[in-house]
């Protein structure tokens, strides 16, 4: 088979690894930034931390793997994307570091400035990856100040940190912590119960207007401020996809007023999916575009592997992946019951 | 300070900070499957209490690992982006498949074995630490295959001005790799049972918890001579591997300068690395060198003055390092198989001194760990992929060093209070010893 074939199945697959990511590891993070504001006590900060402690760990190893996916499949674009947000993802890796450890760390000890300075670091450690991965995302659909001479193998870049924060990638930025607080809140209202339930329903219904609000400016903002609508232009069939992403936005907005938890949760995934997939169909065939040339964009045919390396990784990844959704799913079945005061309280083992 | 150097240093720093928590996880997630696994089938409670004992410290440990972990894989593309899209063909497989396969492995069920042991069967809840430690173990091998090919690289050519694989199944089983991985990993089962032994016999020194503390100490003690023991003849191959594949590397491990047949051991040795000679050679053993390089006392060892000195790795660190980590490698098989024997006996909780060095001993397998590393980096330097591609030719060209200070100064940061602390709770958590009561665990487990 031709190389390009197995270009398009990778880049079709680093959409759907990201798009795993941020739908399991955003409403982590959605719980973990929105516990200050709906834990009232200790307990029930125990509680959302129990929601996500059997799960967090292997719902982070997405991101790991769609960081292995695009340095095997695509390791020009791992080195240059990395090299090039140098400072912004340096930051993000702090903040997934505090965000792990914190989950265990605070309950080992029982002082009230250690909990509560775990309690922080939770709030911070969540909030950050979930904006800068935004502001990541803008400014890739955007294109980044670099110029790529792939004959002689000349690689620039001419930006820098303050530069990622511009209008677009802000409002991109914006619309992750909403889509992950308004996912993380019906998260905690799907699995916990009673009053702690209610009042994250009553917040994920608080929060979705300003997620309307900030994703219909992303949708048109987007027009002016990247190239990603060409691809709608030229083939209107994936248009499909943001009208699913915006259709499931709107049907959680109609579960979850009529609180039904679990079907409002569950749009929420697909709309966090549809989005990131959204964004994916129309960078194609770019993975990294520039805003300077677009002969230096980083494309899936000018910075894959070989075909013998992307045969290789579409084997272990047809073979590897379902088995891992398979014991996922085994998994989030064992611990499907919502987590309780009283269970937390008479448990030694939990967090 | 030039992008080049703060690069080197940070990863070096990230790394060994890194490695300080991988080998106590390597070993402990299977001694503690182990535990677990003694406790379903015998339905001892006392095996159910070192799970918990140990298995609270393994997670403490684990939770860095982990975290710092994250680092290893981002940190190509940060501060190595040449070397990622010159490599990245090759070396990038491994580490895919390292997350695919073995770290989701690893994670779920990790997650199943904490939060499920209200919710599981005790069958299904022993599997679960076996898989999460299968997970962890394996995917030593996939590092240490990717690693293995920067020291020995194989299956590959030069085309379309980068290394692009030709055969995946020589780069996947690397004969140098092979060999690494029971060296390394048997080196963090070895490192595992020294802490289960120190931390026992500090405890039996305060005669707590006897009982459970001598069966731990007898269970680790078996452990810690058998791995070392493999540890010893893996590492005996390993260096055979080197001298044929890294001569130089081999020529600065043993302070060699002048290519010689039948080459001589001196157990005591000081390179003097400006003048190009050692300053002091004692109890010097015949040809020993030639047999341990290529089991043949007479074979030839090629020496460092036969290698342009621009490609030559630091003699001086690469040559301690190596001397320092055998050193403690051997006096671990003999204190491990001094301990089996001293543990047998009844009252061996009554010899303090024998317990006190246990104690004393827990640095020192963690010490021999990052020597073993720093052999393995230090001597392939000048090159970061051997023969194919030299460090200074593989840092990322648009990072400053502005930058680089920052994160450098930032991981510091980090990584000192986040050591800091989880040190400090291993520690709390040791003292304290194992929990009495385990009735929420056994009530539910019952029905099982």
């Amino acid at each position: 088979m031709d190389i390009s074939i197995f270009q398009i199945i990778w880049f079709v697959l680093w959409g759907v690894l990201w798009g795993a990511y941020f739908m399991l590891d955003g409403f982590v993070l959605g719980t973990g930034f929105l516990s200050g504001i709906i834990a009232k006590n200790d307990t029930e900060k125990r509680v959302l931390i129990n929601c996500i402690g059997p799960v967090w760990d292997g719902n982070e190893v997405w991101l790991l793997t769609a960081g292995g996916a695009t340095f095997a499949a695509f390791p020009t674009t791992y080195a240059l994307m990395f090299s090039n947000l140098y400072s912004a993802l340096v930051l993000l890796l702090f903040a997934l570091i505090v965000r792990g450890v914190s989950f265990e760390f605070r309950g080992k000890l029982d002082g009230a400035v250690w909990k509560s300075s775990w309690d922080k670091a939770i709030i911070v450690s969540s909030f950050l990856p979930a904006l800068l991965f935004g502001v990541a995302f803008g400014n890739i659909f955007k294109g980044i100040p670099m110029r790529n001479d792939f004959v002689n193998l000349q690689f620039s870049y001419e930006g820098g940190l303050i530069g990622l924060l511009n209008p677009y990638g802000l409002v991109t930025g914006v619309l992750f912590v909403l889509l992950f607080a308004v996912h993380g809140a019906l998260y905690i209202s799907t699995k916990t119960s009673g009053d702690l339930s209610s009042r994250a329903l009553s917040l994920a219904n608080k929060i979705w207007p300003a997620l309307l609000a900030v994703a219909v400016i992303f949708l048109a903002y987007t027009y002016p401020a990247t190239k990603l609508y060409d691809n709608y232009v030229k083939a209107p069939l994936i248009l499909i996809i943001p009208v699913v992403a915006v259709a499931s936005l709107l049907l959680i907005k109609l579960f979850a007023g009529k609180g039904e938890r679990y079907k409002a949760f569950t749009f929420s995934c697909l709309t966090i999916v549809f989005v990131v997939a959204t964004g994916v169909a129309g960078l194609f065939p770019n993975l990294l575009p520039s805003n300077l040339d677009p002969a230096s964009n980083l494309t899936i045919y000018n910075s894959s592997s070989s075909l013998i390396t992307l045969k290789l990784m579409t084997v272990v990844a047809l073979i590897m992946v379902p088995i891992v959704i398979c014991y996922k799913i085994w998994v989030y079945r064992i611990f499907r019951s919502p987590v309780t005061g009283e269970e937390v309280l008479g448990d030694k083992q939990a967090y | 300070m030039d992008v080049l150097f703060l690069s080197q240093l940070q990863f070096a720093a990230t790394c060994m900070f890194h490695w300080i928590f991988v080998p106590l996880t390597l070993g402990l997630s299977i001694m503690t499957a182990w535990m677990e696994t003694k406790y379903v089938t015998t339905g001892d409670e006392t095996w159910l209490r070192m799970t918990k004992f140990w298995g609270k410290l393994f997670l403490i440990n684990f939770a860095l690992g982990v975290v710092t972990g994250i680092t290893m894989e981002f940190q190509f593309g940060l501060n190595w982006s040449e070397y990622s899209r010159y490599v990245g063909d090759i070396f990038g497989a491994p580490l895919a498949v390292e997350a695919t396969v073995t770290f989701f492995l690893e994670s779920v069920f990790i997650g199943v074995w904490i939060f499920g042991w209200q919710k599981v069967s005790k069958k299904v809840h022993a599997t679960s630490i076996w898989l999460a430690a299968i997970g962890t173990n394996l995917s030593a091998l996939f590092i240490l295959q990717a690693n293995a090919w920067m020291q020995n690289p194989m299956g590959f050519t030069i085309r379309n001005g980068r290394a692009e694989m030709t055969d995946p199944l020589a780069v996947f089983f690397n004969p140098y790799g092979l060999i690494k991985f029971p060296h390394t990993l048997l080196s963090g089962y070895a490192l595992a049972a020294f802490v289960v032994m120190g931390i026992s016999a500090w405890h039996l020194l305060k005669k707590n918890e006897v009982d459970f503390f001598k069966r731990s100490f007898r269970f680790a003690a078996v452990w810690a001579f058998v791995a070392s023991m493999i540890v010893g003849i893996s590492g005996d191959f390993h260096a055979v591997k080197i001298a044929k594949v890294q001569p130089a590397k081999f020529a600065a491990m043993e302070s060699i300068w002048e290519t010689k047949k039948s080459a001589e051991m001196c157990l005591l040795l000081l390179p003097n690395a400006p003048q190009e000679c050692n300053a002091f050679e004692a109890l010097k053993i015949p040809g020993m060198l030639s047999f341990l390089a290529f089991h043949d006392s007479n074979a030839e060892i090629k020496g460092l003055k036969d290698f342009p000195k621009e490609l030559r790795p630091p003699v001086t660190p690469t040559f301690l390092s190596f001397r320092l980590m055998v050193g403690i490698g051997t006096f671990m098989i003999l204190v491990s198989l001094a301990a089996i024997f001293l543990s047998r006996r009844d009252r061996f909780e009554d010899n303090r001194l024998f317990l006190s060095i246990m104690v004393l001993s827990i640095p020192l397998p963690y010490l021999a760990e990052q020597l073993g590393w720093l052999v393995a980096e230090l001597g392939r330097q000048p090159w970061l992929v051997y023969g194919v591609l030299k460090t200074a030719d593989s840092v990322s060209k648009s990072v400053t060093s502005m930058q680089v200070l920052l994160s450098l100064l930032g991981f510091t940061v980090l990584y000192g209070i986040l050591g800091a602390i989880d040190i400090f709770l291993l520690v709390k958590y040791a003292k304290k010893g194992p929990d009495s009561d385990l009735s929420n665990i056994i009530n539910v487990q019952g029905r099982a």
